[in-house]
């Protein structure tokens, strides 16, 4: 294993909040993730952007430990993901948070106890303690006084609020986002892209949101890292990625779909040859 | 030769399914036994309100049940025993049959109706909406959190339904005992407790008790397994009930030859 001090963290000061090295990911023999390798500084706010398919959804499941690697390494608190015992990943677990897609809060259970339960599960706070602090998380994200409305009474955007409150509970230092702003109006999108940017400002911890949102992606990010077919294609901040000339880049930021099979050989031989290359 | 080749291949499926419900009861078990003494409590309250959902609120249909099965025993058992005269064997007859087989297996398809079921939907539609998936990232072990107290309510109630199941098949015998064959409710009560060992009872509740397990072994390991896509708790449940009755007959196979070959008869 290589010593964390090795891997050369780009910033003297402050070691990485996550390193990847040269990371693969597989669902079963196929290959999403093809080796790939950035810093996310503490504090930062990193946007990943991708089409669909791009494996950036994989690269998130990856980095809160749902996925295990094939190869290379994540560092997160001096340990790295892909071989860390359970109990490790526990502990490291333990200072993140994530906000999933959908909202992911339990259905059996109110708001109040969705954001309550990893205080439960992991401190030994009294009820009364417990209380106090699930409403302040409530707070801020504006949802005082829903702790006893159950998922299923909210809209969109409120789930995701609860969701983020969930998130919070144990304090975390970095904070994932599964496409926040997916399936809600312009406006409650807009409302979560400020949400963000109240944490970050509040609390500077680092959030890393995996979006194909770009005016979300323009609003929140400090720096922006575009996967395509399972490869870091670019990396920088908002406004290196405006100016840049990478083909693949401004294809994305630019909307051009992708240029139909237009020569008839092409398309011959795009019918008759299967996903290796070799002819049927 | 590709036949040879397809049922080797579902033997194989067949054994690497029963191994994972293997692993899934004995994780159960750890977070039931070992991990709340190294400081990782069971969820006791959700195990009671299992409890209430397996046992409690099965209670009426169950009861009805029961008391039908009795008194179809009765009435096939007479159907025989009035040829001898002897109407008077009617009372063992639906006791003996009752504890050692009908009443554990009965309660044991209807939770499978009920419970086992209704497992495989909850985690299923819980695997469906990244609920698993949070749970994990809060560092919560799903097994702990959500099949452990699953199993602790089934183990503890399904042998308790099944001796409510007894005595409700013996009520339904008793109806017709009184009825139609000479005997006072009390004379019926009496043949009952004569005809009955301490061991045919005890044979029923460790049939019981293995059906549990695998009741609950199932239903989890098919929500737990379900794919993405709301069609897949469909499949997950339904697939959850079959695999169930099918395990739990042949679980009772399995028992009944034991206790048999080792000389309980």
């Amino acid at each position: 294993m290589t010593s964390r001090s090795s891997v050369g963290p780009l910033n003297e000061q402050v070691p990485p909040a996550i390193s990847l090295r040269n990371l693969r990911v597989s669902y079963g023999d196929r290959e999403i993730l093809h080796g790939v390798s950035f810093d996310v500084q503490q504090g930062e706010t990193l946007v990943i952007l991708g089409g669909s398919g791009s494996g950036k959804s994989t690269l998130l499941r990856t980095l809160v430990g749902l996925e295990r690697p094939t190869s290379g390494e994540i560092w997160i608190k001096g340990k790295n993901l892909a071989t860390v015992s359970a109990d490790e990943l526990d502990y490291i677990r333990r200072h993140m948070g994530m906000s999933f897609q959908g909202g992911a809060l339990f259905g059996s259970m109110t708001v109040g106890e969705n954001v309550a339960l990893p205080l439960r599960e992991h401190t030994k706070l009294e009820d009364p303690t417990i209380d106090i602090m699930l409403r302040l998380k409530l707070d801020q994200v504006g949802l005082s006084g829903y702790e006893d409305y159950v998922p299923s009474q909210l809209s969109g955007g409120m789930k995701k609020r609860a969701a983020v409150a969930r998130a919070l509970a144990m304090d975390p230092e970095i904070l994932f986002f599964d496409e926040p702003s997916a399936g809600l109006d312009p406006i409650i999108a807009a409302g979560i892209d400020e949400l963000i940017l109240e944490l970050k400002q509040a609390f500077h911890m680092t959030i890393i949101v995996v979006t194909h949102e770009l005016a979300s992606a323009f609003l929140i990010a400090d720096r922006m890292v575009l996967i395509n077919k399972g490869d870091v294609v670019a990396l920088g901040t908002a406004e290196e990625m405006r100016t840049s000339t990478h083909p693949r880049v401004r294809q994305f930021l630019d909307r051009i779909a992708e240029p139909a099979v237009s020569q008839e050989l092409d398309y011959l031989q795009m019918l008759t040859e299967d996903r290796h290359g070799n002819r049927r | 030769m590709e036949l040879t080749v397809q049922l080797g291949q579902t033997v194989l499926n067949a054994l690497a399914y029963l191994g994972s419900l293997a692993t899934l009861s004995a994780r159960a078990a750890y977070y039931a036994v070992v991990a709340p003494f190294q400081g990782k409590p069971v969820r006791a309250q959700r195990a009671v309100t299992q409890a209430m959902q397996i046992g409690v609120r099965a209670l009426p249909i169950l009861s009805l049940i029961t008391f039908f099965i009795g008194l179809i025993l009765a009435l096939q058992a007479a159907y025989e025993l009035k040829k001898f005269g002897a109407m008077n064997f009617v009372a063992s007859a639906v006791a003996i049959s009752m504890s050692r087989e009908l009443g554990p297996l009965i309660t044991a398809i209807v939770v499978i109706g009920r419970s086992g079921s209704s497992f495989a939907a909850e985690i299923g539609t819980m695997k469906v909406t990244e609920e698993l998936d949070a749970l994990e990232t809060m560092a919560i072990n799903p097994i702990r959190f959500l099949v452990t107290p699953k199993f602790i309510a089934m183990v503890i109630m399904l042998p308790c339904l099944t001796i409510w199941a007894n005595a409700m098949g013996v009520l339904g015998g008793a109806f017709f005992g009184v009825t139609k064959a000479g005997f006072t409710f009390l004379s019926y009560l009496h043949a009952t407790a004569d005809a009955l060992f301490l061991r045919d009872i005890i044979s029923g509740l460790i049939k019981s008790f293995m059906f549990g397990i695998t009741i609950t072994a199932v239903g989890c390991q098919e929500g737990l397994s379900t794919g993405a896509g709301a069609e897949q708790v469909g499949r997950s449940t339904t697939s959850a009930v079959v695999i169930s009755i099918f395990l739990v007959i042949a679980v009772d196979l399995i028992f009944t030859a034991l206790f048999f070959f080792l000389g309980g008869q």
